[in-house]
């Protein structure tokens, strides 16, 4: 029988800790990226990847490129945050939004929305196409953010792999649609680049949710996929974020498996649509 | 192997793990002290029901994992389909399960490796990795890993499992403590 404590890792593991410390430190040194409250599982999966990418042994042999190859950086940080994700991922969701949100997003003259963390923008696009079916895309402002300043060019250019369109569409159908998803684009040399319009009322900026503060008063935050990089104490800054900027009774969407049960803004969120992570608000919400 | 040894037990199996499963969870005794994880490859695309068909066969609590929701003992969690699952150490200290949404490994999320390789990372000598039947070879890293960690592994006779691809490949390029039938890891874990 071993106990516990004694439990000792293999010393190569010991070192493959004190480096990832000693690079995500650098990291934020450097470069002002805080991925010091990222969940550690997930981390270090994705470092574990990119030493082979990186063609380094160690990450102490990457610590060093980073330092002092400034073009390593931007592809580091792709590996570190890119989040392929799907126009209408889960399209129940987006159905949920149709049925219960957005019936009470009519009642205001204008709209703000905060898509954030919005990676290469497939989410943003869905909002805007659902918006615009609802009738509501020209009196909204759509808040779309990511710390990746590439994903975030990308997510402004709107041009997709056609490859992709089959499962987008499937999903767009499922989500409740009112049009057909090719109405929203036109098709080219093996891309689809989404109509200009849709984008018309989006702004696409550069935020963390681990350093930066509250830039607006919105009446929906859509966050999925993202919290669940980030510890508990990432969580709860995140979801401060979150509840400081909704107006009253404002509503939260998350991902299919994230929670609120687990963070300590848990009371100031009430279950809209339980199954599919809607939130709302509450009123007097510390 | 004794009751006291082990804080979690990881399982994986695809081809022929509901059925597997099926003769293993039943045998957990109510007092077990280990929290239970499983990854099962299922289709991504549709809600998962193996925490409603499983519990009724258990004398545990059976959920579907959730983001950071603390590990309690005596509980079995299931991977949810199109997430892999994880654990991690908090700050203070405590065991949260962790969901990734990055990509499949070995075309599966979730993926055994991923929950194997992370628990060996968590858990070290006091945890217990079961390989059962199955059709493909996500596991046979995660299990060399939780070997690595001073873990104790187990794998379904490929003779008796209903698709011998997963527990083979785990015996090839993982590690194997036992060897044993599914009546035989059954009797085991109703030791526990």
């Amino acid at each position: 029988m071993t106990d516990r404590d004694s439990s000792a890792e293999s010393p190569a593991d010991r070192s493959f800790e004190i480096e990832l410390k000693l690079l995500i430190d650098a990291i934020y040194l450097k470069y002002h990226y805080d991925f010091r409250e990222y969940a550690g599982a997930s981390l270090k999966r994705r470092l574990l990847a990119a030493l082979e990418r990186f063609d380094c042994a160690t990450l102490s042999q990457l610590q060093d490129r980073l330092l002092h190859d400034t073009e390593v950086f931007p592809q580091l940080l792709d590996y570190l945050t890119v989040q392929v994700s799907e126009m209408f991922r889960d399209p129940d969701y987006f159905l949920a939004l149709r049925q219960t949100v957005i019936p009470m997003l009519r009642t205001y003259p204008s709209l703000k929305i905060w898509v954030a963390g919005c990676s290469t923008g497939e989410e943003v696009y869905s909002f805007a196409i659902l918006l615009r079916e609802e009738g509501l895309l020209d009196r909204t402002l759509i808040y779309a953010t990511d710390i990746n300043t590439n994903a975030l060019a990308r997510a402004a250019a709107g041009v997709y792999s056609v490859d992709r369109i089959a499962g987008f569409t499937d999903n767009h159908r499922r989500s409740g649609a009112r049009n057909s998803l090719s109405d929203y684009y036109t098709a080219a040399y093996g891309r689809a680049m989404f109509d200009k319009s849709l984008r018309k009322n989006i702004v696409f900026s550069d935020h963390s949710l681990a350093t930066d503060s509250v830039f607006a008063e919105v009446q929906l935050v859509s966050c999925r996929n993202v919290l669940i990089y980030f510890n508990r104490e990432l969580q709860d800054r995140a979801l401060g974020l979150f509840s400081d900027a909704l107006c009253r009774k404002g509503f939260l969407g998350l991902g299919s498996k994230e929670s609120l049960r687990f963070s300590r803004h848990a009371d100031a969120f009430a279950d809209l649509v339980r199954e599919q992570r809607l939130f709302q608000k509450q009123d007097f919400a510390a | 192997m004794s009751a006291a040894d082990f804080d979690a037990i990881v399982i994986g199996t695809s081809a022929g793990g509901i059925e597997a499963l099926s003769r293993l969870l039943p045998a957990l005794p109510a007092a077990l002290h280990a929290s239970v994880l499983i990854v099962l490859h299922l289709p991504r695309d549709r809600p998962s029901l193996l925490a409603d068909l499983f519990a009724p066969q258990c004398a545990l609590a059976v959920c579907e994992a959730e983001d950071k929701e603390p590990l309690q003992p005596g509980t079995v969690y299931f991977a949810p389909p199109d997430y892999h699952l994880l654990v991690d150490r908090e700050r203070d200290g405590s065991v949260v399960l962790a969901l990734s949404s990055d990509e499949l490994v070995h075309y599966s999320r979730p993926s055994i490796d991923v929950l194997f390789e992370s628990a060996a990372d968590a858990y070290g000598p006091r945890l217990l990795g079961i390989v059962l039947t199955g059709g493909n070879q996500d596991g046979a890293a995660g299990l060399a890993a939780v070997h690595r960690e001073g873990g104790r592994c187990i794998v379904q006779s490929p003779d008796e499992a209903q698709a011998a691809y997963m527990p083979e490949a785990a015996l090839r390029r993982g590690h194997a403590d036992e060897v044993l039938t599914l009546a035989q890891i059954a009797e085991r874990l109703s030791r526990l």
